[in-house]
């Protein structure tokens, strides 16, 4: 909608060239220049400043601080544990929108509320408090591990924080889209025979397949660079639990500002790489669901 | 008429004041994590020390945070006018961008550390794997607790005095690389820093014997209760200085120069020492030393440039990417 409005239109009837690109709504230059500075102000001239510092080492010693054995170790872990809580949470998400959106039940408003409650908390209390969970003498983690199942302290303990911080992002991007989902058509759909599975996977998937991958990108993204809540939960032992925001503190602590501005600068790389993925993923995925975002 | 000078006076009598409470002086002093509880002690004993000699009201702010942290903020731009460490290597990072005077080492007594603390082992009360010496943290069946020195100087520490004391029961620097990756090998969890490890060793229960700073000892009684911890002197251990520096760069801005040395000289008085003493942090006052012998039982301390050149020298060979650290967990 906003995209048509503020679109150039070149009007075909016959108004002269000149009142052709005038925009329907007054003030775009102003917004345009507002938002470039905001943004340079706020995203861009910061991570100009890391790609700055990077670029005072060599490219040897920039190989050397973001290929060593143990970097790529938390890179793996870090990108790798990010990927699997990103992924429970899309299951576990899409059912939490479910019951949310198409059941009411008492005390449904709490429920609701406590959905958000991961993106309020401090990390660091989320990383505590899990930690006093499940720990071999927390809550639970006391009847885990005589049956040989340690959550805290390894990489288990990092899925579970990340699937923790990254909760919010599914369940409140595929919300929306479930409640303006228009129930005529699964209506249409029971009534021309289809079985419940059949609705959900041609009618009811289908609308909510994008909302779905932008909540995976959001809580995987959220999930590679938190910190907070890891760290107290991962045991943090290199080549095994060891993350990369921890390599890169790591380095801070020897005061090799450069080392961790490089690999800063990777993981900027390759989220990048990945959101723009994931954006491809939704434009392909709204073009085959007829345009409708 | 009257009641107008009597509204001319007290606003005058507010302007004096507040412009009084402007003139007191203050001094921000950028320290360590577990200073804490020292420095406020510290603090209160000083600004008493400063009315009395001095006559003038000063106010004294504190910042703590992980010791290299602070230094980092510092250096970026934090308006500390002191700053008291825990290792030398964080005050020499100033020096060397110029916000401290090269020479900060030699402006005060005692290469600038009015303190200094060591590394003992905590083990649970009643000591039930009888862990004595650093001969015993290699034992397959001893779990150690100790901070990452890539994050923290606390491991640092920890790491360098296992390594001496390899050194000085007279072993070469190869038993020494093996002896300190054994007990490396033994460490479950490593933790981020200080605190961090004292938490994983008392509030999660994991490892039996924590390595860590001596004046924690008194920390973990305060908060976790007298007796639920042992403290374990080793035959051998490292002498961690706490060095101190005046930030040239703020006293030169905001005048605070001389407050900032009286602050610093304080430190090495005879309260100042004591109060030290009473946080479990060594004094370098002989005198008061042996008045708290019970709490700072005598054991056999080596300074790091006895093996190591200097921290600097150290962090260089066994603690940067591709140092000796690193190879006890790239090398399976």
């Amino acid at each position: 909608m906003t995209s048509a409005i503020l679109s150039t239109s070149p009007l075909a009837g016959g108004l002269p060239a000149k009142r052709a690109t005038r925009r329907v709504l007054p003030g775009f230059k102003l917004t345009l220049g507002y938002t470039l500075f905001y943004l340079s102000l706020i995203v861009l001239i910061p991570l100009s400043a890391l790609l700055f510092k990077t670029f005072t080492l060599t490219w040897v010693e920039f190989w050397a601080a973001v290929a060593s054995p143990r970097v790529l170790a938390s890179y793996r872990l870090t990108f790798g544990a990010s990927f699997v809580a990103a992924l429970v949470n899309v299951f576990f998400g899409l059912l939490l929108a479910w019951v949310l959106v198409r059941y009411s039940f008492p005390g449904k408003k709490i429920i609701d509320a406590l959905v958000d409650l991961p993106f309020a908390l401090p990390t660091a209390v989320a990383g505590i408090s899990l930690t006093a969970l499940l720990a071999g003498n927390g809550w639970i983690g006391q009847y885990l591990e005589p049956l040989g199942i340690q959550l805290a302290f390894n990489r288990n303990g990092i899925v579970i924080a990340l699937i923790f911080i990254g909760l919010p992002f599914v369940v409140r991007t595929v919300q929306p889209v479930l409640e303006d989902a228009e129930k005529e058509l699964e209506e249409a759909a029971t009534c021309l025979g289809a079985s419940r599975w059949q609705t959900f996977r041609y009618v009811i998937f289908p609308t909510i397949a994008p909302a779905l991958l932008t909540g995976f990108a959001m809580a995987f993204a959220r999930a590679i660079g938190e910190y907070g809540s890891v760290i107290f939960i991962a045991g943090n032992m290199p080549m095994i639990s060891e993350i990369t925001p921890l390599i890169i503190i790591g380095k801070l602590e020897q005061y090799d500002y450069a080392g961790a501005t490089a690999v800063a600068t990777v993981m900027l790389g390759i989220s990048f790489v990945m959101l723009l993925v994931i954006n491809g993923l939704q434009a392909w995925q709204r073009r085959r669901s007829g345009g409708k975002s | 008429m009257k009641f107008m000078q009597k509204v001319a006076l007290a606003i005058a009598g507010i302007a004096l004041t507040a412009t009084q409470f402007a003139a007191a002086q203050t001094l921000l002093n950028a320290s360590y994590d577990v200073s804490r509880e020292f420095y406020k002690d510290y603090n209160a004993a000083f600004v008493a020390h400063y009315k009395k000699t001095t006559g003038k009201d000063v106010k004294v702010d504190q910042s703590h945070g992980g010791s290299s942290a602070q230094a980092r903020a510092v250096n970026d731009g934090l308006n500390a006018d002191v700053v008291t460490m825990n290792t030398t290597t964080d005050v020499e990072f100033l020096a060397k961008s110029g916000i401290v005077a090269a020479d900060w080492a030699k402006r005060f007594p005692n290469n600038a550390s009015p303190t200094t603390s060591t590394m003992l082992f905590l083990v649970r009360n009643g000591n039930p794997k009888g862990i004595k010496d650093w001969n015993d943290l290699i034992r397959p069946d001893v779990k150690v607790i100790v901070v990452n020195p890539k994050t923290g100087g606390n491991g640092r520490m920890a790491y360098l005095a296992a390594w001496g004391y390899v050194r000085k029961t007279g072993g070469t620097d190869a038993q020494a690389a093996e002896f300190v990756s054994k007990l490396f090998k033994n460490v479950p969890v490593l933790a981020k820093g200080g605190r961090d490890a004292t938490t994983i060793f008392l509030q999660r229960n994991i490892g039996d014997v924590l390595i860590t700073f001596e004046s924690e000892v008194v920390s973990v009684d305060r908060e976790f209760g007298a007796g639920k911890v042992d403290a374990i002197h080793p035959s051998v251990s490292i002498i961690a200085e706490n060095p101190v520096a005046v930030v040239e760069r703020t006293v030169a801005k905001k005048g605070t120069g001389d407050l900032a040395k009286a602050y610093l000289n304080y430190l090495y008085s005879d309260e100042a020492q004591e109060i030290a003493a009473k946080h479990g942090i060594r004094p370098s006052n002989q005198k008061v030393l042996t008045k708290y012998a019970s709490t700072f039982k005598p054991l056999q301390l080596f300074p790091v440039s006895e093996y190591f050149g200097s921290l600097s020298e150290a962090q260089k060979v066994h603690f940067n990417d591709g140092g000796q650290f690193d190879k006890i967990y790239t090398v399976k």
